[in-house]
C-alpha cells in the first residue's frame, strides 16, 4: 500500500509537468513529422515519464478503440491514458457480447527472462481486472504472457523499450 | 595416509620443482601450465579400420586435438605446439626422453596409444611430470568407436583432476535455446551439444516458442518451458527417447523450472491472477506443493545441492532481489542488499556460492555471492547478459549475452559465453546459430 501512495504523488507531479510541456511536445512532434529528418530526438514527444504515449504501434479493435496500453519500467500500474483506453475496450466488448479476448502481456528486453514472464502476466492481469470492473466477465478474457519474447520494436533504446512494455487486447474468436 | 601427506608437504615446501606439479585453480591463472599433448599413437591396421568406420584419417591425432582444445579452453593449461615435439608419439608413450620435453618447456606430458580391438576402440594414456621425470597416471578405456570424442573428454577430466585436485567438467553437455530470425519474430529451438560445441543437435523444430531448458542432475531428462498451443507450460523431455509431457495440471502459466538435486522433483513458478508463486511437483507421485505464498512475483527458484534450501527471485521488497528459504518455504530471508536489481539466482554444485544476474545503472553483471549474501563479487559487465549455469565442478559459469541494436533494430545477436569463477578466462562458446538459456549437464561418466 505504501508503494501505491508514493506512486500517486509521482504521477501527480508528472501530470502537472506534462501539462506545461504538452504544447511544446505537440509542436515538436509536428516539426519532426514534417521534417522527417531528425530521428534522434523523436523519443521526447512520445513518452511521459518512461511510459509510451505515441500511436506508432497501436492498432484498433474498432474505430476509436485502441488495442493496447503501455507501462512504466518494472511497473504494472495503469496510467490515466491506459484506463481510458480500457474503458473504450470495455464499452466495445459490452456492445459485442459474443467476442472473447486474449490479453497479451509483454515486457522490455532490460530484464531477466523469467522475471519478465511474471511481469507480463501481471501487466495483462492489471488490464483484465480493469475490464472486469467495467462489467466484462472473466470467462471472456484469457491472459497470455510473452515476457520479453515478442517485442514490437527491435531497437535498444528507451523509446523502443517503452513501446514494448505493453498489454495488447487481441480478439480470440 | 598421514605419512603421505607429510611427505608431500616436505617435498613441496623447499622447492616446488621437487614435488609433482599441481595447478592452483582458486585464483585467476595468469601463467597457464605448459603441457605437451603428444598425438596418440596408432598402428597402421587400426588406423585403416577406424578411417573406414569413423571417416577420420588418424583418430589418435583427432583425440589428442580434443584434449588439447579442452585444456586450452580451461585457461589453466597452455598446450604446446606439436611441431616443436622431438620424440615420436609411440616411443614417447613407452618412455619419454624428459630432456627433450624439458627443452620445449613442457612441464607435463600426455602420451597415449589407440588400438582396434574386436572393432572396439581401445585407448590408453599416460600423464607424465616432465620436471620430476615421473609417471603421474596411466589409464585405459575400451568403448564403441563412435565415442571417440568422449574418450578425449574423459582423458581431459582425468588429467584435470590429477593436476588440480578437483573433478573436471569436460565429459558434459550443454542444453540451450538456438535462436534465429528477426528480434520481433524470433524462432527458438531446443538444442544440445557437447561442452566443446561438437555434436550439436536440434531437439525441437521451432514451431512453438521454447525457453529455459534445464538438465536433470541425475539423468538425461530436461525440463523447459514451451508455448505449445499458446499455453506456456513447463514440460519434461527425455532426450534419449524424445518423449515429452506437460508437468502438472495448472490452470495458467508455469515457468522457470529446475530439478531438485536428486532429480525427483521439479520446482517452478505458477502465475495466476497477476501473482507468481513457487511450487514443486514430485515426479513419482505427482503431488504438487505450494512453497511460497506472497502477492509479489516469486520466481527463478534453485535448490541447494543438499536439497535443504531454495534460493529464488522476488520483488516483495518492491524490486527484484534474491531470497533464501528452507525447502518447505519457511524462514524466508533476503540476501541481496547491494545497489541495483538481482535476478536468476543459481546455487553452486559445491554449495558455497550463489551465482546471479545483476542490473545496475543500465548495465548487466554476472556475479557470485555467498549463500548468506556476503562477499558479492561481480565477474563480468555488459549491455545485456543473464542466466548463469554452473559447470558440475562449480568452477565455471556459462551464460548468454545479447548485443545492443542500433535505432533501426540492426545488429542484434545472442551468444553463449563462459567465465571462470575467478573472473578470468571469459570465452565465447561456439554455436551454429544464435543461442541463449544454457544449462550445463552433470558429468556423463564418473
Amino acid at each position: 500500500m505504501k508503494k501505491l501512495v508514493i506512486r500517486n504523488i509521482d504521477q501527480g507531479a508528472l501530470m502537472k509537468l506534462n501539462k506545461i510541456l504538452k504544447n511544446t511536445f505537440l509542436v515538436l512532434f509536428a516539426c519532426l513529422v514534417l521534417s522527417a529528418c531528425a530521428t534522434s530526438k523523436k523519443s521526447t514527444g512520445q513518452m511521459q515519464g518512461d511510459v509510451y504515449t505515441g500511436t506508432d504501434t497501436v492498432e484498433y479493435l474498432a474505430s476509436g478503440v485502441p488495442d493496447r496500453v503501455f507501462f512504466a519500467t518494472n511497473e504494472s500500474v495503469l496510467t490515466t491514458a491506459s484506463r481510458e483506453t480500457l474503458r473504450k475496450q470495455a464499452a466495445w466488448l459490452r456492445k459485442n457480447s459474443d467476442i472473447t479476448i486474449v490479453l497479451e502481456g509483454h515486457a522490455d528486453e532490460r530484464g531477466t527472462r523469467e522475471y519478465n514472464l511474471a511481469l507480463g502476466e501481471r501487466r495483462a492481469n492489471a488490464a483484465k481486472d480493469y475490464l472486469m470492473t467495467y462489467g466484462i466477465s472473466s470467462n471472456r478474457i484469457s491472459v497470455l504472457s510473452y515476457g520479453k519474447e515478442r517485442p514490437v520494436d527491435s531497437g535498444s533504446n528507451p523509446l523502443a523499450w517503452s513501446k514494448n512494455r505493453r498489454s495488447v487486447t487481441v480478439k480470440a474468436n | 595416509m598421514r605419512n603421505l601427506i607429510i611427505l608431500f608437504l616436505i617435498f613441496i615446501i623447499p622447492s616446488k620443482a621437487l614435488g609433482l606439479i599441481e595447478v592452483d585453480i582458486t585464483r585467476g591463472n595468469l601463467n597457464p601450465l605448459p603441457i605437451a599433448v603428444s598425438p596418440l599413437s596408432i598402428d597402421d591396421e587400426s588406423k585403416k579400420n577406424f578411417e573406414k568406420t569413423l571417416k577420420k584419417k588418424d583418430i589418435g591425432s583427432e583425440i589428442s586435438k580434443v584434449i588439447e582444445k579442452n585444456l586450452k579452453t580451461s585457461g589453466l593449461f597452455n598446450p604446446l605446439d606439436k611441431n616443436a615435439f622431438l620424440q615420436a608419439p609411440d616411443i614417447a608413450h613407452l618412455k619419454p626422453r624428459f630432456e627433450d620435453w624439458n627443452l620445449i618447456k613442457a612441464q607435463a606430458l600426455i602420451t597415449g596409444k589407440v588400438k582396434n580391438v574386436d572393432d572396439k576402440l581401445r585407448v590408453e594414456f599416460r600423464l607424465w611430470d616432465v620436471l620430476a621425470g615421473k609417471e603421474m597416471m596411466a589409464l585405459a578405456f575400451t568403448t564403441v568407436p563412435n565415442n571417440w570424442r568422449r574418450v578425449g573428454h574423459i582423458i581431459t577430466d582425468k588429467v584435470y583432476e590429477r593436476l588440480t585436485g578437483e573433478k573436471g567438467y569436460f565429459d558434459t553437455r550443454i542444453i540451450y535455446v538456438a535462436e534465429e530470425g528477426p528480434k520481433t519474430k524470433r524462432i527458438k529451438k531446443l538444442a544440445i551439444m557437447d561442452q566443446d560445441g561438437a555434436n550439436n543437435k536440434f531437439l525441437t523444430l521451432g514451431n512453438e516458442l521454447v525457453l529455459t531448458p534445464r538438465f536433470n542432475p541425475t539423468s538425461q531428462m530436461v525440463t523447459y518451458l514451451s508455448y505449445f498451443r499458446n499455453l506456456p507450460r513447463v514440460y519434461l523431455l527425455d532426450i534419449e527417447t524424445g518423449i515429452q509431457e506437460v508437468v502438472g495440471d495448472f490452470p495458467g502459466m508455469t515457468f522457470a523450472p529446475r530439478f531438485s538435486p536428486d532429480g525427483k522433483k521439479i520446482i517452478m513458478s505458477f502465475a495466476k491472477d497477476g501473482n507468481s508463486d513457487i511450487y514443486t511437483m514430485d515426479l513419482e507421485n505427482r503431488i504438487v506443493e505450494k512453497i511460497t505464498n506472497h502477492p509479489s512475483i516469486d520466481t527463478s527458484p534453485s535448490y541447494s545441492p543438499d536439497g535443504k534450501f531454495i534460493c529464488f527471485n522476488s520483488d516483495r521488497s518492491g524490486y527484484q532481489q534474491i531470497y533464501v528459504m528452507k525447502s518447505d518455504g519457511s524462514n524466508v530471508k533476503r540476501i541481496s542488499f547491494g545497489n541495483g536489481l538481482y535476478g536468476t539466482p543459481v546455487w553452486s554444485p559445491r554449495g558455497d556460492l550463489i551465482a546471479f544476474t545483476k542490473l545496475h545503472k543500465g548495465k548487466f553483471y554476472i556475479g557470485v555471492m555467498r549463500t548468506d549474501g556476503s562477499g558479492e563479487r561481480l565477474l563480468t559487465e555488459n549491455f545485456y547478459q543473464e542466466a548463469p549455469s554452473w559447470s558440475p565442478n562449480g568452477r565455471v559459469l556459462i551464460f548468454y549475452r545479447e548485443t545492443k541494436t542500433n535505432d533501426k533494430g540492426e545488429g542484434f545477436s545472442a551468444k553463449l559465453w563462459s567465465i571462470d569463477l575467478t573472473g578470468y578466462n571469459e570465452r565465447l562458446v561456439d554455436t551454429p546459430t544464435d543461442a541463449s538459456d544454457p544449462s550445463w549437464s552433470s558429468l556423463l561418466s564418473n
